[in-house]
């Protein structure tokens, strides 16, 4: 290591982001299920499912509704009894568009003949489980977890972390599932560590959870044995701790290279409440039908923790915890940082949503961007360690072999360039062409 | 609701910095030492900093019309300028001279290159260095402060020179020098007030300390080798004001950090080099100028690896 080196690896990027987190102390609602869901063929990273159903066909809970031969993809479940009225496209609040399964539900909550408590001897056995599940990441980023769980070299896992950082403003979908489910988290930890047969488990959350660290610790100590280590590690509160990246680096000291995985350094990170889930699919034989979302933001009239089905409509899940107090300027799918802007409300709930906002008119930035003044806080604050401002100039010339050499492809999308910009500077949006110039190049 | 909805691209909130309260977050920390220059030097001290900034936003709205650009004086940073340049010059300056001074700062080396974050040397600076140039009798009469005179306003000469015409300085006690009672100019002299405004702008997080302790640690070591008296070296002259206000400017200073102690540590070697050894009695416009244009080259070859990256020697780029 270069002196140079470790100066950088001294210099810790991210920002101080406002916690907002006004729901931590709200217990989860459970939402009854709606008339009708909208479930997206499209709720992973990969390849999109085909429905395996038609128009007018009679789905039952749990009942798979969309499958993919691909690897790179997971199966949806319906989480309501009822009939198939349509299939059509739906437009993502990323662009894209994929095709959604209409189901009109009867109310009755029939729960489907394949609902039962897998069996799971092997390591096989176990993937096949995860993946039947319909599981996927259910942070944010919806990458499968079956994938995921079975590493090209799975001898070489030796720790697995378990992200509950969650260190996006605003929500607390993780932490009411640490406070409400500590047991379901630790059996799903235990279950993962023995099917990849690592040796330790770190928990890891940010430091402004306090009452999260104190109740995972005391499960954790109960549980863990020499060769089958499970600990807490509490980490600054700063955004984008949660990054798998960033965590990773946090907790292990290890760095991901450009184009890796975490696999490559040992590491397999899964958030915190795909770890509950996985441990009550295993239970229950209940695949992944309903997801904690966070309802808050300026305009939302009783911010709330609620349990919905997916593919609810979230107008109906805005009506469902009181509605609106303003008119939204904003809808976020996703955190303040990360988190997608919508087009309208009539957009369904998907798996690896895990906020919805409405942000009402005094809470939205808008500002017009004024000249570069070269204050170097984007560079500060970037946790890839570029030099956003060499990207967006080499993205504007159209220099692709530039924008590659400088790491363009390494930003991770978290935003603390443009939050922390004086200048009010497009940075990430720029980057975000610019990381699209290079795959065109390809 | 559809169509009032606003959509864009991620991040959706902002840390709430902006160009303008940076900018008076500066002229804050620059207050103390206009105190000063006016308890050191008296009103004509005030005269000449009003001028200056005067001067500096009258060339910058003038320019940019000329330019048919918007206008950039909301931003503040003329501001700065007139106020540093001012702190750049002796008391007794013409006020003809002063103002000519800021608008070669404001057009030449600023609105000619783009405006704000395009100037490729420090705006005040090359407005002195033009001063320095073109009235080299007026920059180089020094008053002594009105502590240290009696009813008539005496010529004095900088610490600094004397030092380089082989005098000594031992006479003159260090606190004397820490609350700037000697001849220089309205804002370099009082190194409490500098202290003052820089802790500031470290607290406020508008600069970090690194440049400014490289600079004046490079310059310590420096004259302590070459067997001169550092504490003289640094309680005197301009080396504080272009430590702390001058060598952070954002624009000519090199954006990353590892990159910032490179051009810290050039500012202190020239200016040692050129207190010592040059014709000149003072070094530190001259060498932060020199850095100024070798940052585009500092940044080239410090440029952090993005992370994970493994270091490269022979690496383009």
């Amino acid at each position: 290591m270069t002196f140079l080196e470790r100066l950088h690896s001294h210099i810790r990027g991210g920002v101080h982001a406002p916690h907002r987190k006004h729901t931590a102390e709200c217990e989860t609602v459970v939402m009854p299920p709606p008339d009708k869901i909208i479930l997206a063929m499209s709720q992973h990273l990969g390849a999109p499912c085909t429905p395996t159903v038609k128009v007018g066909d009679t789905v039952e809970v749990g009942q798979v509704v969309g499958d993919s031969s691909q690897p790179l993809s997971a199966p949806v479940h319906s989480g309501v009894s009822g009939t198939v009225t349509g299939i059509t496209e739906l437009l993502l609040p990323g662009g894209r568009t994929t095709q959604a399964v209409v189901i009109q539900s009867d109310g009755q909550q029939r729960v489907h003949s394949s609902v039962k408590p897998p069996v799971v001897e092997s390591r096989e056995d176990f993937l096949q489980a995860v993946r039947a599940s319909g599981l996927v990441g259910l942070g944010g980023a919806g990458f499968p977890t079956h994938i995921k769980l079975n590493p090209k070299d799975p001898d070489g896992i030796d720790t697995i972390l378990i992200n509950a950082a969650e260190c996006e403003p605003y929500i607390t979908a993780d932490y009411r599932e640490c406070m409400e489910n500590s047991w379901d988290i630790v059996s799903g930890v235990q279950a993962v560590m023995e099917f990849l047969d690592a040796g330790r488990v770190i928990i890891a959350i940010e430091r402004n959870k306090p009452a999260a660290i104190a109740e995972l610790s005391k499960i954790a100590k109960s549980v863990s044995r020499p060769e089958r280590q499970v600990m807490v590690k509490s980490l600054p509160a700063r955004y984008p701790q949660g990054a798998e990246k960033v965590l990773i680096a946090a907790c292990t000291g290890r760095r991901v290279p450009p184009g890796k995985l975490p696999a490559d350094v040992g590491c397999v990170v899964m958030n915190v409440t795909s770890c509950a889930v996985l441990a009550r699919y295993l239970k229950t034989g209940m695949p992944l039908v309903t997801k904690r979302v966070t309802v808050d933001g300026s305009a939302v009239a009783h911010p709330k923790n609620v349990q919905v089905t997916i593919g609810t409509p979230i107008h109906d899940v805005l009506a469902f915890t009181g509605g609106l107090r303003y008119k939204p300027k904003k809808l976020l799918m996703g955190g303040p940082m990360m988190g997608l802007s919508l087009m309208d409300d009539t957009l369904p709930i998907l798996k690896q949503n895990n906020a919805i906002l409405a942000l009402a008119e005094e809470d939205v930035t808008n500002l017009p961007a004024s000249p570069c003044i070269r204050c170097g806080r984007c560079v500060d604050a970037c946790p890839m360690h570029l030099v956003p401002p060499n990207i967006v100039r080499a993205f504007q010339a159209g220099d692709v072999d530039q924008m590659r050499r400088l790491g363009a492809m390494t930003c991770m999308e978290c935003g603390c360039c443009t939050f922390s910009c004086p200048a009010h500077r497009p940075i990430l949006q720029n980057i975000r062409l610019a990381k699209e110039a290079v795959r065109q190049a390809k | 609701m559809e169509s009032t909805l606003i959509v864009s691209s991620s991040p959706h909130l902002h840390s709430g910095a902006d160009t303008r309260g940076v900018m008076l977050d500066v002229i804050v920390a620059l207050i103390p030492a206009g105190i000063a220059s006016v308890w050191l030097f008296g009103w004509r001290a005030l005269a000449v900093e009003l001028v200056c900034v005067a001067a500096c936003i009258a060339a910058e709205i003038l320019s940019r019309w000329v330019l048919k650009r918007p206008s950039s004086i909301g931003d503040l940073s003329c501001v700065v300028t007139g106020l540093l340049l001012a702190y750049n010059l002796p008391v007794s300056i013409p006020l003809w001279q002063a103002a000519l001074g800021c608008v070669a700062a404001i057009v030449v080396a600023k609105q000619m290159f783009g405006g704000i974050g395009q100037n490729f040397v420090n705006p005040a600076l090359l407005g002195r260095i033009v001063l320095l140039a073109s009235f080299p009798e007026s920059m180089n009469t020094w008053t002594a402060p009105v502590q240290l005179q009696g009813v008539d306003a005496v010529t004095t000469a900088t610490p600094l020179a004397v030092l380089a015409s082989g005098g000594d300085l031992s006479a003159i006690p260090l606190d004397q020098l820490f609350f700037g009672m000697r001849g220089g100019c309205l804002g370099e002299t009082c190194v409490f007030a500098l202290l003052l405004g820089g802790a500031y702008l470290v607290i406020r997080r508008v600069i970090t300390p690194i440049i400014p302790l490289v600079y004046i640690g490079t310059v310590f070591v420096m004259t302590w080798l070459l067997g001169a008296n550092p504490l003289y070296h640094i309680l005197s002259g301009g080396l504080l004001l272009g430590a702390i206000f001058m060598a952070t400017d954002y624009t000519t200073s090199p954006i990353n950090r590892s990159g910032q102690v490179v051009f810290a540590i050039g500012c202190g070697l020239l200016t040692v080099l050129i207190r010592l050894y040059g014709s000149l009695p003072e070094g530190v416009s001259f060498a932060i100028v020199i850095m100024n244009i070798l940052t585009p080259l500092i940044e080239r070859a410090t440029r952090p690896l993005p992370f994970g990256e493994k270091r490269r020697w022979l690496r383009r780029g």
